[in-house]
């Protein structure tokens, strides 16, 4: 088990988690229509920075928002900076990692997570392993994206794009936006009065390498997984990733189903921010495990399990305790 | 090269011709470990654990030629390999392993040391556990290695 000693979340929504809180139950999108951002694209909808950000700069900016130098120290060596991203800063995963471990003096060299739009969840998990076999005493997760033509061209030549604002779980959905944004959580391993990462898992449908599975294998285990030690009728939210495809949405149904989960409340956040991808996991964990904490829930302890697939056939599910 | 290996040590999957250099390589470093191997450890128990330093940068190369100006025909095909971790996909694929499936970007192969021993010592349920595990880069066209082993352990 590990505990968060902070977050941040910087988007087209807001600066800060708070700020991102409120525009979620205000009920306000990032979701717009672009027509020239990219030269030669098609038209699109997503969730963009009006002025568009450096990948190195928002980062740093993030983890700053999210820091309590009183209990985290950056320059220490118990300290590891973790990025979670998939195309980083122009295709460079690695530099941008180094830069910001840098600019916070962080003797370590970092470790990126690239695990296709599963990364801000596996980049929790490899954070909690670390951390709980007593190699460091605290993680930096950060996790970002931002929207290029490479992606974009990409996402269309696959006709995975909405040109609408996305619709997760509607019967008439018609695919996903994409959005970009930054997120931060600090892991430690002392108690804080915060929310405290217990149980995640990693696993592969071994169907397809672009398309989810029939039957929701791999996101079925790691449901299983992370249900380890608690009932189905115990979890209190489950965030799901909701990307507003026709087969993802459908596998998540599935697998929620198998695994004893169908009447459980669920969370679906990307009619707000768009398709994150390498911040995803991070954004939307915060947000699930900040916003239940805020709703009328009458139990004393929130059980709350953050769900991701993405391509390469890969599933991540983690399992969060307020 | 990655093509006569192929026509060594497999030769049955054709849809080996459809990958990019990356895919290929961990394909045939993950084909000369399991090929005839049984496995000490259920499907689920195993794990594909992979790094390098350059993620998919040689893939990434190929797909801007194809949106480049002038001359934008974005190619669903070599898009879905902008993604470093497609070829542990690959790898579950072909041999059926549905437990983790992870890829990082490291400085070095050592710094993936730490990782592998923490994916051990995490009680998330006990039993035996395995993970093809290693180094599989690719950065330009015909530079490419791979080093990849398998790891037994429990974590009981």
């Amino acid at each position: 088990m590990i505990y968060c000693a902070g977050h941040s979340i910087i988007s087209p929504l807001g600066e800060g988690t708070q700020a991102n809180i409120e525009a979620v139950q205000a009920g306000r999108s990032g979701l717009k229509k672009y027509t020239d951002r990219f030269a030669d694209v098609e038209p699109f909808c997503a969730s963009l920075f009006d002025t568009p950000q450096d990948f190195v700069p928002l980062c740093i900016r993030s983890i700053e928002l999210a820091l309590n130098e009183q209990i985290i120290k950056c320059e220490n060596a118990q300290t590891i900076f973790i990025l979670s991203t998939t195309k980083g800063d122009q295709l460079d995963l690695w530099s941008p990692a180094q830069q910001i471990a840098a600019h916070f003096h962080n003797p370590n060299p970092p470790i990126v997570v690239s695990n296709a739009c599963t990364s801000g969840v596996c980049a929790q998990i490899t954070a909690m392993r670390l951390l709980e076999s007593g190699l460091y005493r605290h993680a930096v997760v950060v996790g970002c994206d931002l929207q290029s033509r490479f992606i974009v061209s990409g996402f269309q030549a696959f006709k995975a794009l909405s040109p609408e604002p996305c619709t997760p779980f509607d019967p008439n959905r018609k695919g996903l936006n994409l959005g970009e944004a930054a997120a931060t959580i600090i892991y430690t391993t002392e108690p804080t009065d915060s929310w405290r990462l217990v149980a995640g898992s990693i696993h592969n449908d071994a169907n397809h390498i672009s398309a989810p599975s029939r039957t929701g294998e791999g996101a079925f285990l790691c449901l299983k997984d992370v249900l380890n030690g608690v009932q189905p009728s115990e979890i209190t939210r489950i965030g799901v990733h909701g990307t507003g495809t026709l087969y993802n949405d459908d596998m998540e149904r599935i697998a929620l189903q198998r695994a004893g989960l169908a009447d459980v409340p669920m969370s679906v956040l990307k009619p707000h921010f768009g398709h994150t991808m390498g911040a995803a996991g991070v954004l939307e964990t915060i947000l699930c495990a900040e916003m239940a904490s805020n709703s009328q829930c009458t139990m004393h302890n929130s059980q709350i399990i953050k769900m991701l697939s993405g391509f390469g056939g890969v599933n991540a599910a983690i399992r969060i305790e307020k | 090269m990655l093509v006569e290996l192929y026509r060594r040590f497999a030769g049955d999957y054709p849809k080996f011709f459809k990958m990019d250099t990356l895919c290929r390589l961990g394909f045939i470093a993950a084909e000369i470990l399991l090929k005839g191997q049984t496995s000490q450890c259920e499907k689920e128990q195993m794990s594909i654990i992979l790094a390098n330093r350059s993620a998919s940068i040689k893939n990434d190369t190929d797909y801007l030629a194809t949106i480049s100006e002038g001359n934008y025909y974005p190619s669903p095909s070599l898009f879905v390999y902008t993604l470093p971790n497609i070829v542990t996909g690959e790898i579950a694929i072909r041999h059926h392993i549905q437990g983790e499936t992870s890829f990082y970007i490291l400085e070095s192969p050592e710094q993936l040391e730490p990782i592998i021993k923490s994916y051990f010592s995490s009680p998330l349920k006990g039993g035996p556990r395995g993970a093809l595990t290693g180094w599989c880069e690719c950065s330009k066209p015909n530079d490419f290695y791979a080093k990849m082993q398998i790891i037994y352990g429990t974590t009981d």
